[in-house]
């Protein structure tokens, strides 16, 4: 494990990594989303109850679940820069925080788009939605914390130290609000109550998270391969690259 | 020249001089305790003075108050020792870190949170809290604020090198407050209704065990960044 | 840092290379320290001086390379490295809510030592009938003398002190000097920076270190 990861650590080879990967990375969202999504919008069958108002899942449900996913990606990449001391490590989970931000951000809009219709209001205390507001501040407190450091190596791993206590507190947290709100609102108000989907509309959706899940994947790449270039502008080898773009 | 590592006499010293350092500095004690006083005396004033209201809202008011109050005195917790470079020689004492900063939060708990326990009684009298939720009230103050001051300290501890950290601190820990906030309020309400609420004191206790063992490395991690 | 070759070297600098602020203060930089050795650190204001003591102490970590203690990467064996280790930086580390003898106390205590007799270790460093006034009373110079009491009460082999002479008056600096020599001649190490020039402690007894200001 830690000499496959060393073989990493070295930035110009992750940089290039990083720009090998990139291409499947984003030909795979590009694909998986445009084909999930037209067919969820326009081919799949109208929701009995909904109407044509759940389609909005097709974005909800894959920012949802990838703002989550996105978040332990972040912690499992700060906690191999913090075990292992590899600085790329610590660049990768920088570059993931604000795009996790975003997808948090993006499903707790279009649940609050969902909940009007449905509920006859923007925001309900809905177990989901508060975890997911939780989840929003943790990601904007690793950002802003992220940012307040002007050594970026620092910021990094403080940053990352934040991101691994969010991680362990993140289950206590959604367990507690879950409870709390079973407390407070009998289950009267529930999203998608799992009810079962036909495979027309489960196969685009399970697309559009796979291509969520990509896209996250290829946006972090561009970061990080900024992110690299950033924190090692003094080094020979991006010295090179910069006089290459320039005299292309 | 005698020299022996022991971790108990580390602690109690690092303990002691903290004490000792807080005594001769008051204020550092009174000040949270006058604010937790204040913004829960504002609460009837914003909201209006109904006893039944103020009961119904009373566990939420003195715990989202203990909140903020934990937090205002947290920033102070390595300030001093980071300025005038002790904290320098804590990190590289031969003593285990994890220990000598779980000594500094048990200071820092016995002069902020052991007066918040002391006076909450008085406050839930001001706010019509039910009689049978007064032990729930302290019971919960006493499992949930060592939780409250181990958690802060990690937030501090990251901020400690920072010019303004204040703000930022509260984004970074108040999120992590909510579970402790939730059973303690539910434990409190449980006991207005006289129902038990044994099962949300072990949850808090559990928090407790899992922070005291956890926390002092996430601090200690979070010194050595920001001292670096 | 030739006197004693033969023995393996207490503190040794790996390769190491250390950015501040986007700016290379030192690259690659390498060097060995053994028993016996005075190592000044040289160099202008900002070329890294006390980066490298920080780094070298173990407080920062470098960018790449390591440092090592009795050929032991410092990583693997902090806590033994620590015992070894005497650090005054640029803060004194002293309490200004506490005399000067609870200071020293305290200091002394942390670091386990349980049998000594402060009133006698503050006398060294003149400041008899001074132990019970607070340190933020104190003068600057006495502030200092309290963090650097200590040293007349430890064994640790590495010293590693920046700017130890700053407020002292000159006699306070002899002082300082011949403690320095006998810790050396005992087996110790000190490594330090300082503007002052020294009087007893000089070539080749001393060893300098030079860092140049990098532009780049």
């Amino acid at each position: 494990m830690w000499k496959w990861l060393n073989s990493y650590a070295d930035p110009q080879r992750s940089y290039n990594l990083a720009g090998t990967l990139l291409p499947w990375f984003a030909g795979l969202a590009i694909a998986l989303i445009g084909v999930g999504t037209i067919w969820g919008l326009l081919f799949a069958p109208m929701d009995y109850q909904q109407g044509d108002s759940f389609r909005i899942i097709y974005i909800h449900v894959p920012a949802a679940s990838m703002s989550m996913a996105a978040y332990m990606g972040m912690a499992t990449a700060s906690f191999i820069g913090i075990v292992w001391q590899i600085k790329a490590a610590d660049w990768a989970a920088a570059s993931i925080a604000p795009i996790g931000a975003v997808m948090t951000f993006i499903a707790l809009f279009t649940g609050a788009t969902w909940g009007k219709p449905m509920w006859g209001t923007w925001w309900v205390w809905d177990a989901r939605l508060t975890s997911e507001l939780v989840l929003l501040f943790l990601y904007l407190g690793v950002i802003a914390l992220y940012a307040s450091f002007e050594d970026k190596v620092l910021a990094a791993r403080a940053a990352g130290i934040l991101a691994i206590v969010g991680v362990i507190n993140i289950p206590i947290i959604k367990y507690s609000v879950e409870w709390w709100s079973s407390l407070h609102q009998p289950a009267t108000i529930k999203i998608t109550e799992e009810s079962t989907m036909t495979g027309d509309m489960l196969y685009p959706l399970l697309m559009n998270i796979f291509g969520f899940g990509m896209m996250i994947g290829a946006l972090t790449l561009v970061r990080f391969r900024a992110e690299v270039l950033a924190r090692n502008g003094m080094r020979p080898w991006v010295r090179e690259l910069a006089n290459a773009e320039a005299t292309k | 020249m005698n020299r022996g590592i022991s971790y108990t006499s580390a602690f109690m010293t690092l303990l002691k001089r903290d004490l000792q350092i807080a005594v001769r500095h008051r204020g550092d004690i009174f000040n949270p305790l006058l604010f937790f006083i204040i913004v829960v005396t504002l609460f009837p004033l914003g909201i209006g003075p109904e006893p039944n209201i103020l009961t119904r809202v009373a566990p939420g008011i003195i715990w989202v108050a203990a909140l903020l109050a934990s937090m205002l005195s947290l920033e102070r917790l390595f300030k001093a020792d980071f300025s005038d470079g002790s904290l320098e020689q804590m990190l590289l004492s031969p003593q285990p870190l994890p220990i000598l900063v779980l000594a500094k939060v048990l200071a820092h708990w016995i002069l902020t949170g052991v007066p918040l326990i002391l006076v909450s009684p008085l406050l839930a009298v001001l706010l019509h809290l039910e009689s049978s939720s007064y032990v729930a009230l302290m019971a919960t103050l006493a499992l949930g604020t060592p939780v409250l001051s181990l958690l802060g300290a990690i937030g501090v501890a990251l901020t400690v090198g920072l010019r303004k950290g204040g703000v930022l601190l509260t984004l970074l820990i108040l999120p992590l407050y909510i579970p402790v906030l939730i059973f303690a309020t539910s434990a409190i309400d449980a006991a207005g209704m006289n129902l038990p609420y044994d099962g949300q004191l072990a949850i808090i206790g559990a928090m407790l065990v899992g922070s005291l063992i956890m926390a002092p490395f996430a601090i200690g991690a979070s010194l050595r960044v920001s001292t670096n | 840092m030739t006197q004693t070759t033969s023995t393996q070297p207490l503190v040794s600098a790996n390769n190491l290379t250390c950015i501040r602020e986007e700016r290379v203060l030192f690259d690659e930089l390498s060097f060995d320290i053994h028993p016996g050795d005075i190592v000044q650190i040289e160099g202008p204001n900002g070329a890294g001086k006390t980066s490298l003591l920080r780094i070298l102490a173990g407080l920062s970590r470098p960018y790449s390379g390591d440092t090592s203690y009795l050929g032991k990467s410092v990583h693997r064996c902090r806590d033994e490295f620590n015992e070894d280790l005497l650090y005054l930086g640029h803060l004194a580390g002293v309490k200004s809510e506490l005399t000067a003898e609870e200071n020293l106390n305290f200091n002394l205590r942390i670091s386990g030592y349980d049998d000594h007799n402060t009133t006698d270790i503050l006398a060294k460093v003149n400041l008899s009938g001074f132990e019970e006034a607070l340190a933020g009373h104190l003068s600057a110079g006495q502030h200092r003398r309290t963090a650097l009491a200590r040293l007349w009460h430890t064994n640790c082999k590495i010293w590693i002190l920046d700017e130890p002479f700053t407020a002292i008056d000159k006699k306070g600096v002899e002082e300082l000097e011949r403690l320095f020599i006998e810790h050396a001649n005992n087996g110790g190490c000190v490594i330090m920076t300082t503007h002052q020039d020294m009087s007893l402690i000089t070539e080749p007894r001393l060893t300098k270190i030079k860092l140049e200001y990098q532009f780049v």
